[in-house]
């Protein structure tokens, strides 16, 4: 069953279109690869979905939900997470305090609460370190926890970026870009711990420019080329598209090169 | 000389809250286990020793220690607003002339003769004013960031100025609003007479304390320790003991605010707002609440200020205020509570301390003041007592933020290179 539909979307800029017409499904428990040249579009739909812009026309719904008119943090309740291209932690922040404000999504104390301070409040605020410690874990990084988090490793950023946004408890999570500068074992633990996500029952659409990645964890990609929506389907024949060869390396190299080398 | 011991306590109060720096910047439960006692016992401390401060002050040194209290006041609720939430407010002296005007204008003095009620009555109706102000001019205006938040509340200080200034069958305008009535408990219903009846017992316990930590006989304040009283009236003690009382419970409501999910939510803000707002926090909810505390923190203080004072005009709420307030703030420590308070101290008592400089150097008392502001920010930028988090922010703000690419070499790499040698 799809989980995320979004049809005929549109995203216009002054005389920029940005987004031309894409349609993209995901259905439940899919790992679903979104790709493209630079300046393709990719970002953008992202934003999107996840309430930043509004877009010019189309629909976007998640479990049947229409997702416009929504602001990013109503479209995060609803079950939508996401991480940033550059990463966007809480600089100063520790680790932990970074999850738990992901966690706190879920949470309903606000300011008479924190004041007053009722027995729900103080079981939130426990259960909230208590879950923001799991939850490192669950990325690999419990022993990171009370660090501040621009002093941890950029692989442990990008971890602590996904941690926080489990923590939103999500049912579809948008990645965009996880393994940019990256080196090959700190991807190949990321493509692990992508697939541990989803086995937790959530549904993964990545952004993701090193083939290596897409190919060994996606089992659909969609392909977007100045906006438009130009291939989909599974890695390796969307790989041999000759319209994807074309966007990547340009005309007139779809009949020597591989998409994998782009 | 007495000017001196009194700066001397305030010092060494300082010291004590500077001994755990702590206060109000715990943000996750897991902070600071193992000194759970250092809050309590430094905030009860300080606390015991400002009240009985009075007992050493001349009335003058009264007088100052509650402009003290009214700037303190300010201050803290300010740095809810710059210090926590990370909004430049430069016009935040106008919720401080809301609380005035609210105290000047249902006090009865004013041209409005429609009510006649006294401070106690005034203050919850003031703090709900002052909040309905914060958020009405929050609710359109938080949409804006940085600089243009900062234009906007400049101006609304302003246009507050101004309409106090103009509406004359309201304000009196620039004649201002005399005879605000004193702080004096009404003894119009049973609770409020059962509170004086109450107060008496107190009033009279105060006075044996009093006595009790006098200086000697000899000494001139001695026979006049009815002038220490705490009934409201011309003693400035009782508005100094109000104020303290005020601060005490602000400073503990906001520290258990910045102690949870809102402490979070704001410093998330604070840091990335597009990213706080992703991650589900309703960022505009929580600028409106840092707007509306510090909003109704200073029309409190305003209140007091006016049955202090007895008097408002529109020229005692100039931009230079909130300039001041903002300047103790940032002098005191952005995001941390003991901050706040030793800020709102300074501004008030450094031009004071200034005045005892030889005549000639008089006129440069305010240029003196700057300096050393200038020279603050310069060698001290977190502040007096700054919070942890904001001092390693404005560390880290010339540096990139991200860690360096390639320091995160996992373990594998060079473990790997020298399985591959053996």
């Amino acid at each position: 069953m799809a989980l995320l539909e979004v049809s005929k979307l549109r995203m216009q800029f002054g005389g920029l279109l940005a987004l031309d017409d894409v349609d993209l499904t995901i259905d439940e428990r899919q790992i679903k690869g979104l790709i493209g040249p630079n300046g393709a579009g990719k970002t953008t739909f992202f934003n999107c979905v996840t309430g930043v812009y509004q877009p010019t026309s189309g629909s976007v719904t998640l479990d049947g939900k229409s997702l416009l008119r929504r602001k990013p943090h109503q479209v995060t309740k609803l079950g939508i997470a996401r991480t940033f291209q550059n990463i966007r932690l809480f600089a100063n922040m520790t680790a932990l305090e970074n999850v738990m404000v992901g966690l706190d999504a879920r949470n309903r104390t606000s300011v008479p609460g924190a004041i007053a301070r009722p027995p729900r409040a103080r079981r939130e605020e426990r259960e909230a370190v208590v879950n923001g410690h799991d939850l490192l874990k669950r990325v690999g990084i419990g022993h990171l926890a009370d660090n501040v988090s621009k002093n941890l490793s950029y692989g442990d950023q990008r971890r602590v970026e996904i941690a926080r946004a489990l923590g939103t408890r999500p049912k579809l999570l948008l990645l965009d870009e996880p393994a940019a500068g990256m080196n090959p074992s700190e991807k190949a633990s990321l493509m692990v711990l992508i697939r541990s996500i989803r086995e937790e029952g959530i549904t993964i659409l990545l952004i993701e420019h090193d083939m290596k990645v897409v190919m060994g964890i996606c089992e659909d990609v969609v392909v977007l080329d100045f906006g438009r929506r130009i291939a989909g389907g599974p890695p390796e024949v969307v790989q041999r598209d000759p319209q994807v060869i074309e966007a990547y390396l340009g005309a007139g190299a779809a009949g020597t090169a591989d998409a994998a080398g782009a | 000389m007495k000017i001196v011991s009194a700066i001397v306590v305030l010092i060494a109060a300082g010291l004590l809250m500077l001994a755990q720096r702590r206060w109000g910047e715990r943000v996750t439960a897991s902070f600071d286990r193992q000194r759970r006692w250092a809050f309590p016992v430094s905030f009860t401390a300080f606390f015991l020793a400002a009240a009985l401060l009075p007992v050493w002050l001349n009335v003058a040194q009264e007088e100052l220690a509650v402009s003290v209290g009214v700037f303190a006041l300010l201050s803290l609720g300010l740095n809810v607003v710059v210090g926590y939430a990370g909004l430049l407010d430069l016009g935040y002296v106008a919720f401080w002339a809301i609380g005035a005007y609210t105290m000047a204008i249902l006090g009865g003095t004013g041209p409005l003769h429609f009510a006649h009620l006294s401070m106690w009555e005034i203050m919850p109706i003031a703090l709900v004013v002052a909040l309905l102000a914060g958020v009405l001019l929050g609710g359109p205006t938080l949409r804006l960031r940085g600089d243009y938040l900062a234009i906007v509340t400049l101006g609304f200080g302003e246009i507050i100025r101004i309409l106090a200034e103009n509406l004359e069958s309201v304000t009196r305008g620039a004649k201002g609003i005399t005879n605000i009535p004193s702080g004096e408990l009404p003894n119009s219903n049973p609770v409020m007479r059962a509170v004086i009846h109450a107060g008496i017992h107190i009033e009279n316990f105060w006075i044996r304390v009093y006595n009790w930590f006098a200086p000697g006989p000899d000494h001139p304040t001695r026979t006049a320790s009815r002038a220490k009283s705490i009934v409201f009236g011309v003693n400035p003690i009782p508005y100094y003991l109000l104020l303290l009382a005020v601060i005490v419970i602000m400073s503990l409501v906001i520290r258990r605010l910045n102690d949870s999910r809102v402490g979070r939510a704001w410093a998330a803000i604070r840091e990335d707002e597009f990213a706080a707002e992703a991650m589900g926090v309703p960022t505009l909810k929580y600028k409106l609440w840092a707007f509306a505390i510090g909003a109704s923190t200073s029309g409190f203080s305003g209140v007091i200020y006016a049955s202090r004072v007895r008097f408002v005009d529109p020229e005692s709420f100039v931009f230079i205020i909130s300039i001041t307030i903002l300047a103790a703030v940032v002098l005191g420590g952005a995001g941390s509570i003991a901050g706040a308070l030793a800020g709102g101290a300074a501004v008030t008592l450094i031009p004071e301390v200034l005045r005892s400089l030889p005549q000639r150097f008089q006129d440069a008392r305010y240029g003196i003041f700057g300096a050393t502001l200038i020279l603050m920010v310069i060698f001290r930028p977190q502040g007096l007592i700054p919070s942890r988090r904001r001092a390693a922010e404005l560390k880290g703000g010339a540096e990139e933020t991200k860690g360096p690419i390639g320091a995160g070499l996992p373990a594998e790499v060079t473990t790997g290179g020298a399985d591959g040698a053996a």
